[in-house]
């Protein structure tokens, strides 16, 4: 196998540059997903029998749950490529995921709780499930702490790649707590595996807002590792280049 | 029933989501707020960052010349 990508991926300035030619096409797809699934999943998909139509919620806190799952487990890739191989990429890629972990697993738990209102006749319970994506969220919190509390910039990346490997961990239970313990929250609707249990009409548009969502998750993270790559390369030529080249264009 | 595509009849069925309107409108409305603001927040700092570096790449010049 041909291992030149990732030994490229260890300069900042590549990096910068291919992650500015994607930027407009992740954008793009970004919008397209994201709208086709809130128009579908808004007002065509048919009510649920049961739930009536506030299981259009489902279209949001799905994929916002398998978003804070898994930039959680990439920010624990990039903890053991960057304690591994002292990549300073991953630290980047690490660091800049943490905020947007953090609100995706905010908008799961804020989702699930005005669902759970009108379903449950609670905002909030004790449930396993929703106890531990409440776990994920400090874990989150834990990461940006350590990145904004530590000043030195390598004692930093590593706390942030310990937190992100070792809290990894909360990721099997949030996925097995439906199934470990008896819990309000329902099980798993979708596996790779089954044939989904709903009509096509109805999800569709939620594998549309995954796609969005992962697209959505995409397109910050570049923009957010972007400005950290230039923040932290200031003194290169390339950089100095490169904001002179941008700040020139706006006149 | 008609035969639209949509799963309600009017706008003013879908505004009310049968009895969950405001369940649904408030989850959909603070997500939307939430992933804007996330765009909007680093393209923001990107935007200060680059007007206070080209400020200091300036003033580098100035003084290197300037000696």
């Amino acid at each position: 196998m041909n291992w030149t990508w990732f030994h490229r991926l260890g300069s900042p300035k590549w990096f910068y540059g291919i992650s500015g030619r994607w930027l407009p096409l992740l954008i793009a797809a970004t919008v397209l997903l994201v709208c086709a699934g809130l128009v579908w999943g808004l007002a065509i998909a048919p009510a649920d029998y049961q739930q009536g139509n506030s299981f259009r919620i489902m279209y949001i806190h799905v994929p916002a749950s398998f978003l804070a799952q898994s930039i959680y487990i990439s920010m624990a890739i990039c903890g053991v490529v960057g304690l591994v191989w002292k990549m300073k990429i991953a630290d980047v890629a690490l660091q800049q995921s943490a905020p947007i972990g953090a609100w995706m697993a905010f908008v799961s738990l804020l989702t699930g709780a005005i669902w759970g209102k009108p379903t449950w006749g609670a905002y909030w319970v004790w449930d396993a499930r929703l106890t531990a994506m409440l776990i994920l969220l400090f874990l989150y919190f834990g990461v940006i702490a350590l990145g904004q509390a530590i000043s030195n910039r390598d004692s930093a990346a590593r706390a942030c790649a310990v937190l992100a490997v070792v809290g990894v961990i909360n990721i099997p239970i949030i996925k097995y707590s439906v199934e470990w313990w008896n819990t309000l929250h329902q099980p798993a609707s979708f596996t790779l595996t089954e044939k989904p249990a709903m009509p096509a009409s109805m999800w569709v548009p939620l594998l549309l807002m995954v796609l969005g969502f992962y697209c959505f998750y995409t397109v910050v993270l570049l923009m957010r590792m972007r400005l950290e790559i230039l923040r932290r390369e200031s003194r290169t030529s390339w950089v100095r280049a490169e904001v002179t080249r941008l700040t020139g264009r706006k006149k | 029933m008609t035969d639209s595509i949509f799963a309600f009849n009017s706008f003013a069925e879908f505004l009310a989501m049968g009895k969950h309107g405001f369940y649904v409108w408030l989850c959909f409305g603070v997500t939307l707020a939430i992933m804007l603001l996330n765009v909007a927040l680093p393209w923001l700092a990107r935007k200060k960052y680059l007007n206070q570096e080209i400020r200091r790449l300036r003033w580098e010049a100035q003084n290197e010349s300037g000696s």
